[in-house]
């Protein structure tokens, strides 16, 4: 697991107590895609193959576990959206690995979509995305 | 051969609430008179199986007030469906008459006339008497807790809940889920759970550190009832860390997790299951949505969002069974489970009037032995309300408009906030307020009024963020309370846009000026899950308010206006 970067910024966890962000430290969807891109050379991405595991709210933006699945990859890549820089990780699976999975926590710097990029053995690429919601808190009924 | 699912149907219709007496309105019947404890208990026993479910009690022991909400908006797939249905709607929906005692059970209209008329609703004396003629009937029915059981009283807060589960172990459960419980912090849960005679159950209930199911709660419980092998899964509130403080429980981790939900139906089924229940503190809205997409579940006993809802809710062929709060209601379910399936069901939303349920001597006695003790704080009268008070509503509720003027007066803010709960009885006008009434508003661990100042930026961030986690049209995104109330300060919603796009006119009341982002402003609250918030407990704050006015009186609440409902 290369782990490329862990990007910081972070909404506090206490009720009514939000820190702002500051406006534009965050990666463009075109990043994303960019990003995308670099791990599949530009080749097609299709859907299906792929499981992405997520929780729908954080329970701490700063500590997000996620995993992912995909029978057959040799590799995974994590992209986070809405962070300052949208490459979260890369998994790569050797030909002993008992399975193509892994688990992991990642930061998130607010709410958004988490996709996972799977390269699979042929060399063809499949992907699944969750929105991931990052809130204040407080409040629960 | 009749399909199972014409069958659901047909008894759906039949399974409305029985005891109409076809009073008007503003009726001044005495509810002796009107209901008989038969009436309210007569049922046809049904099938092999029975399911009784109690939910949400927040410990109210002794029979209460409580005004369903007038404001219960659903959004995206739940628009105008139940429990997003109220008052005169909700009266038309059912075919229940204005002014009989259902109509009062279940809505808020003539709430007040009503309220005098039919008295008090609960008490664990009087549910203890629906159990025990439930069990007399079919001696091997379940009764399952779908939790905020160890919430909500001055007594429960002065045990730490040991009150509520003495109380309710002479109920004699056989499955209970959580939510406010992990308030009392992971160690007092533990302590509590393995000493229960019966098993706590949570499959999304996780070890925080190993991302592992917690060794602490079963998943679920196979019992062998009628003939039928019955498995109850246990779903827990999923957003316990973000809704409540999460530092007070930081071993677990919680979240909805159907995928680990689909296993476990998968699980009980190879265990030869013949009928799959889950005990669920979900919240209605998303109990609805994992019903859809988790396959083979028979029944979910929701809970969390305290809706009474007097017929299920078939989606696909789960049913779900809504049986209110505070002890105001039971729910009785009996199945017909035979070749591993569920083949029909007959259901009764039995509405526990206490004035016409005996109270059971046994549990009577219990709960006297946990209040004595207390009596003279209970009693202690504060003030007296010329309004009546109550909480639930998506926007506001008066006793909110009581906490937020007193946090005002008292703390000498500009903002008041008041987070969104649905636990709190009502008192009607011209009560005394005791300090019984006072805590079961107010009860918990985390009662520290905070005062800080915070941007008009900031609010508008904090109130969209608020408003979101309701009014997400994807109920898996929507964290579990209403909108925080707000004091001081008004603004209109449009509960269709998005985050962020919701709320506009913030205004601040005493000036009738906007709400300028820049600007700082006094805000006062309570309740915040952050560690180490200061200031004085809200219940002295309310209590010195109450004890200043003598009398308090609310005006209409009328500073917020909701749009694309």
């Amino acid at each position: 697991m290369e782990l490329t970067r862990r990007n910081a910024l972070m909404i506090g966890a206490g009720a009514f107590a939000a820190t702002l962000l500051p406006a534009g430290a965050f990666a463009s969807p075109e990043d994303t895609e960019k990003a995308i891109a670099e791990f599949t050379g530009g080749a097609e991405v299709g859907e299906g193959g792929i499981d992405l595991t997520t929780p729908e709210i954080a329970e701490n933006g700063n500590t997000v576990p996620i995993s992912v699945d995909a029978p057959g990859a040799v590799a995974i890549a994590v992209f986070a959206n809405g962070n300052p820089e949208p490459k979260v990780c890369v998994f790569n699976f050797g030909p002993m690995a008992g399975s193509q999975s892994a688990s992991t926590r990642i930061r998130l710097a607010g709410t958004q979509d988490v996709v996972a990029v799977a390269k699979m053995a042929d060399g063809s690429f499949v992907k699944a995305s969750n929105t991931v919601k990052v809130t204040i808190g407080g409040c629960g009924g | 051969m009749i399909s199972r699912r014409d069958f659901l149907q047909a008894t759906v219709a039949a399974s409305a609430l029985y005891g109409a007496s076809g009073v008007g309105n503003w009726a001044r019947l005495a509810a002796q008179q009107a209901l008989t404890q038969d009436d309210l208990l007569k049922f046809d026993t049904y099938g092999n199986v029975t399911l009784i479910h109690v939910t949400d009690i927040h410990a109210q022991m002794v029979p209460i007030y409580f005004r369903e909400p007038e404001i219960n908006i659903g959004v995206g797939d739940a628009r105008g469906k139940p429990p997003h249905v109220t008052g005169e709607d909700f009266l038309r929906m059912f075919g229940i008459k204005p002014g009989t005692p259902e109509a009062y059970a279940l809505t808020y209209v003539d709430f007040v006339s009503l309220a005098k008329a039919y008295g008090r609703m609960g008490g664990l004396d009087r549910v203890a008497t629906v159990i025990k003629a439930i069990r007399a009937d079919r001696p091997d029915a379940l009764l399952l807790d779908g939790g905020d059981t160890w919430h909500g009283s001055y007594t429960c807060l002065k045990t730490n809940g040991q009150d509520m589960v003495n109380v309710m172990n002479a109920l004699k459960p056989d499955a209970m889920t959580f939510h406010w419980e992990f308030t009392l912090g992971s160690e007092r849960v533990r302590e509590i759970v393995e000493g229960l005679p019966f098993p706590a159950l949570g499959q999304n209930i996780f070890d925080k550190e190993w991302d592992e199911p917690s060794e602490d709660f079963a998943d679920y419980e196979i019992f062998e009832r009628g003939g039928a092998k019955i498995a109850v899964i246990g779903q827990a509130f999923p957003y316990m860390p973000i809704a409540n403080p999460g530092w007070m429980f930081p071993e677990y981790s919680f979240g909805i997790r159907d995928e680990r939900m689909q296993e476990m139906v998968d699980e009980v089924r190879a265990e030869g299951a013949d009928l799959v229940v889950v005990l669920s503190h979900n919240g209605f809205d998303v109990d609805r949505r994992m019903a859809s997409r988790v396959k083979g579940i028979d029944v979910i006993l929701t809970g969390h969002t305290h809706d009474a809802v007097p017929e299920p809710v078939l989606v696909g062929e789960t049913i779900l069974i809504a049986s209110g709060s505070n002890g105001k209601f039971v729910s009785r379910v009996d199945l017909d489970v035979r070749d591993g399936r569920m083949m029909g069901f007959r259901h009764k939303l039995i509405p526990v009037f206490s004035d016409v349920i005996e109270p059971d001597k046994e549990v009577a006695a219990a709960i006297e032995a946990e209040r004595a003790p207390f009596r003279a704080e209970l009693e202690e009268v504060l003030g007296e309300t010329d309004s009546l008070l109550y909480r639930r509503g998506n926007f506001n509720g008066t006793w909110d408009d009581l906490i937020c003027n007193a946090l005002i007066e008292e703390r000498e803010a500009d903002i008041a906030l008041s987070p969104g709960f649905r636990w709190g009885p009502s008192l009607l006008p011209g009560q005394k307020i005791t300090r019984e009434d006072l805590f079961n508003a107010t009860s918990m661990t985390y009662p520290n009024a905070y005062r800080s100042e915070m941007t008009g930026e900031m609010l508008k961030v904090i109130l969209e963020d608020v408003a979101d986690n309701l009014f997400n049209p994807d109920p898996y995104y929507q964290q579990g309370g209403d909108m925080v109330r707000v004091g001081g300060m008004g603004y209109t919603i449009d509960v269709a846009r998005p985050q962020g796009e919701r709320l506009s006119d913030l205004t601040l009341l005493k000036t009738g000026e906007p709400i300028a982002p820049e600007k700082t402003y006094v805000v006062a609250g309570w309740a915040s899950v952050r560690e180490g918030t200061e200031g004085p407990a809200i219940w002295d704050v309310v209590e010195n308010y109450i004890k200043r006015k003598g009398t308090v009186r609310i005006d209409p609440n009328q500073s917020v206006k909701v749009t694309g409902a």
